[in-house]
């Protein structure tokens, strides 16, 4: 008798009714717009403070370079000491003090710039100075050494490299950069999927033993169908808690930045400053387009397929494992010494993704690891979007598949027994022996 | 054929301990059958094997005369001894849950479950969850999930455990008439003097091996050793003591008597019959109380695992 049907449903509506799942479903994406609104409000706030910056130019070189900001306002002194300069920024609580010295020549002038402050300074104005005054100071060298500066300017050539693969596939840097959150985006949304419901599928196991109903339910169902019927209930759950998390976030994320006017999109996210980086390149009116054909570049199909059958393969493979594991013990705290072999692989994964990938996609690690399958669904989701050959990823596949059918066997098999054993803390020597039982 | 199981030489092992070893059993349509043994002595084990929880190594097991095959789940109702039931579910989804994992359709289910919620007064438990209810009161729905079905064959282990002795009564009553509508009972249990009251055939079963099996009204017949109980009302005790031990083999017995009566233990010969018995005692005193010591099954079952 097939059952599966049955248990699925079961599982999945007790999951969903659970109060703590409705709160969490729902306060989740609360907080964490919450959160981010908090944030993005304060670095705001931040960064529309005024600051005042006193100049002591005694060189007489770079006064003219310093011109006021919206958030930045020049102070230039003259005719004043260092030492009443600082005591003048110090009284009016400026900022911070400029000071250029005298020199005979350029490069002794180089020498004796100096910024004083009452704080360290932040890394983004220090960096913002001293380009403004490389910039001077090398335009005056220039000059020096008899440079026409508005030539040099006019011959300055701008190069952005147009790339293409052997086989005529145009891309570009944003491509890139596209690729990598696409991909980036696909494994870590994995990675968390598996850590959040392959914990409640092993809780859910072990409230079945703790509860004693599993002997009852065990009598007229097979362990294998109660155990794939609580992996997929679960992750139907799990789905419609995404999906709910996704549609709440939007919608409160529009609210609150109409609301507050934070504009989160603008909120500065790693990966966006590279965006930026990379679209500054190119003209502005291009960006649009230029993000739009990135997008149509990517393999989009090959993305979709290929994202179902890892997300759901990977995700497969590890909840059986947790499933494993709740059968074996008695309780959440017997689970650590067999957390942290299922835990490792998917670090790894995450860790090979983050650091190999975004240098090298086609490199020997990043495709050693897409081809493990503990690994693989991580590592392989996140060089797709950077084109891997089509028997690469049927191979990858098919090794997925093989290890997740080992996998639920092995699972189930520890299940069967597991879930009768009561009072005894397993150790890895006799979970080898169930499997011969 | 008028056996409803027949389990044939079944033997299991994990890893290197025996859980059965070569047990056969063979239980008749409408009886109850008592499978008793000690804690571990591999009753449960065998009991998975019927339910098809556990697969035996060797052996094989026939219900209704065909080999067990994964549809015969609703043909048993189990009762298992680690029992339980999902806490934070309600009364009726649950047992519309489990009735549906048994084969019953959902409308048949809830008609059923009427029927019996209304039979044993807990109708007004439905929407309640199982975490509201006494112990007591989550083993009345047990035992509902466990008959809901009409299987032909029901095993109880320890059906009586967390019922208060009302509500024990209760369901000994409640088994005795599915007993009578035709249902096969199989019955493990610790407590004898139920034993007593429910069952028609009995099998001990110590160490993974079954050490007695039959009857239970043949099994007390061989364990009996002709010996009555006498309560006799005399002037001279220990006079007429000698007198009857000069005839007979006699020990004190201890037994309870409204009267202070001389009482004893007198084994007959196998030669000799009550009747014997009885004439010579009338002859020499006013006998009170003559009863033949028939063994309980609790002494038949300290007495074999004791032996064996």
């Amino acid at each position: 008798m097939n059952h599966l049907p049955l248990i699925i449903k079961r599982e999945y509506l007790t999951k969903v009714r659970n109060k703590s799942f409705i709160i969490m479903t729902i306060l989740s994406p609360i907080i964490m717009i919450a959160l981010i609104a908090v944030v993005a409000y304060l670095s705001q706030l931040n960064n529309s403070k005024q600051r005042t910056i006193s100049i002591l130019d005694e060189s007489g070189f770079v006064e003219e370079i310093f011109k006021d900001t919206d958030n930045t306002k020049y102070e230039i002194l003259s005719d004043v000491s260092i030492i009443q300069a600082k005591q003048q920024a110090e009284e009016n609580e400026h900022y911070g003090l400029l000071h250029i010295t005298k020199g005979d020549n350029i490069d002794s002038v180089l020498e004796g710039i100096k910024f004083y402050s009452k704080d360290t300074p932040s890394i983004t104005l220090m960096e913002g100075l001293e380009s403004k005054l490389e910039k001077k100071f090398t335009d005056l060298k220039l000059q020096q050494q008899g440079v026409d500066i508005e030539k040099l300017k006019s011959s300055k050539a701008k190069i952005n490299i147009a790339q293409e693969s052997f086989l005529g596939e145009k891309t570009s840097k944003i491509d890139n950069i596209v690729k990598l959150i696409f991909g980036g985006l696909a494994g870590y949304m994995l990675f968390m999927f598996i850590i959040i419901y392959g914990n409640m599928i092993m809780r859910s196991v072990i409230e079945e033993k703790t509860s004693r109903i599993i002997e009852v339910i065990i009598s007229s169902v097979k362990p294998v169908q109660l155990m794939l019927g609580k992996i997929i209930g679960t992750s139907l759950a799990g789905i419609t808690q995404f999906i709910v998390w996704i549609i709440l976030g939007g919608v409160l994320m529009t609210v609150v930045s109409a609301i507050f006017g934070v504009n989160m999109t603008e909120m500065q996210a790693p990966q966006q400053e590279l965006m930026q980086q990379a679209m500054e390149t190119q003209g502005a009116d291009m960006k649009i387009q230029s993000l739009m054909s990135a997008i149509y570049h990517l393999p989009l199909t090959n993305l979709v397929i290929m994202f179902l059958l890892f997300f759901i393969g990977g995700y497969l493979l590890y909840s059986s494992l947790y499933a494993a594991i709740g059968a074996a013990v008695d309780n959440e705290t017997d689970t650590q010494q067999f957390m942290l072999p299922i835990l490792m692989p998917l670090i790894l994964a995450v860790y090979v993704g983050i650091f190999t990938v975004i240098e090298d996609p086609h490199g020997t690690v990043s495709t050693i690891f897409s081809f493990i399958p503990l690994t693989s669904p991580v590592v392989m989701l996140m060089r797709i979007p950077f084109g891997v050959p089509i028997w690469q990823q049927v191979v990858s596949v098919l090794l997925l598949i093989g290890t997740f059918m080992f996998t639920v066997w092995f699972a189930a098999k520890i299940y069967r027994v597991g879930i009768l054993m009561y009072g005894k803390k397993p150790s890895y020597k006799e979970l080898y022996k169930w499997l011969k039982y | 054929m008028d056996n409803l199981l027949v389990a044939d030489s079944v033997s299991k092992k994990f890893g290197k301990f025996t859980a059965l070893n070569n047990v056969s059993i063979e239980v008749s349509k409408g009886s109850i059958f008592g499978l008793l043994g000690p804690n571990g002595a591999g009753k449960t084990t065998l009991i998975r094997v019927i339910n098809q929880i556990t697969m035996p190594d060797t052996g094989n097991v026939l219900l209704d005369g065909q080999p067990l095959q994964s549809h015969h789940i609703k043909d048993i109702g189990y009762l298992p001894e680690e029992r339980g039931l999902y806490k934070s579910m309600k009364v009726g989804e649950q047992a519309l849950y489990l009735a549906q994992l048994k084969g019953m359709s959902k409308s048949e289910a809830k008609k059923r479950l009427k029927y019996w919620f209304e039979k044993l007064e807990i109708g007004d438990w439905w929407n309640k969850k199982i975490q509201e209810l006494s112990k007591g009161m989550a083993q009345k729905i047990q035992f509902v999930v466990t008959v809901l079905h009409q299987p032909k064959l029901l095993i109880f282990d320890e059906p009586f455990s967390g019922f208060d002795p009302i509500n024990a009564n209760l369901i000994k009553d409640e088994i005795l008439q599915l007993r009578d509508e035709g249902a096969t009972v199989i019955f493990s249990t610790h407590r004898m003097e139920s034993v007593e009251e429910l069952c028609d055939h009995i099998a001990l079963i110590h160490e993974s091996n079954k050490i007695l099996d039959g009857k239970l009204q043949d099994i007390k017949r061989q364990f009996k050793t002709n010996t009555f109980e006498v309560g006799l009302v005399t002037d001279n005790e220990s006079d007429l003591t000698n007198l009857i031990k000069e005839k007979f083999e006699v020990s004190k017995a201890d037994f309870k008597s409204l009267n202070d009566d001389l009482k004893l233990n007198i084994k007959l010969k196998s030669t000799e019959t009550s009747n014997d018995l009885l004439s010579f005692l009338t002859s020499k005193a006013q006998v009170n109380h003559f009863n033949e010591l028939v063994p309980t099954a609790n002494d038949i079952f300290i007495q074999t695992v004791k032996n064996s």
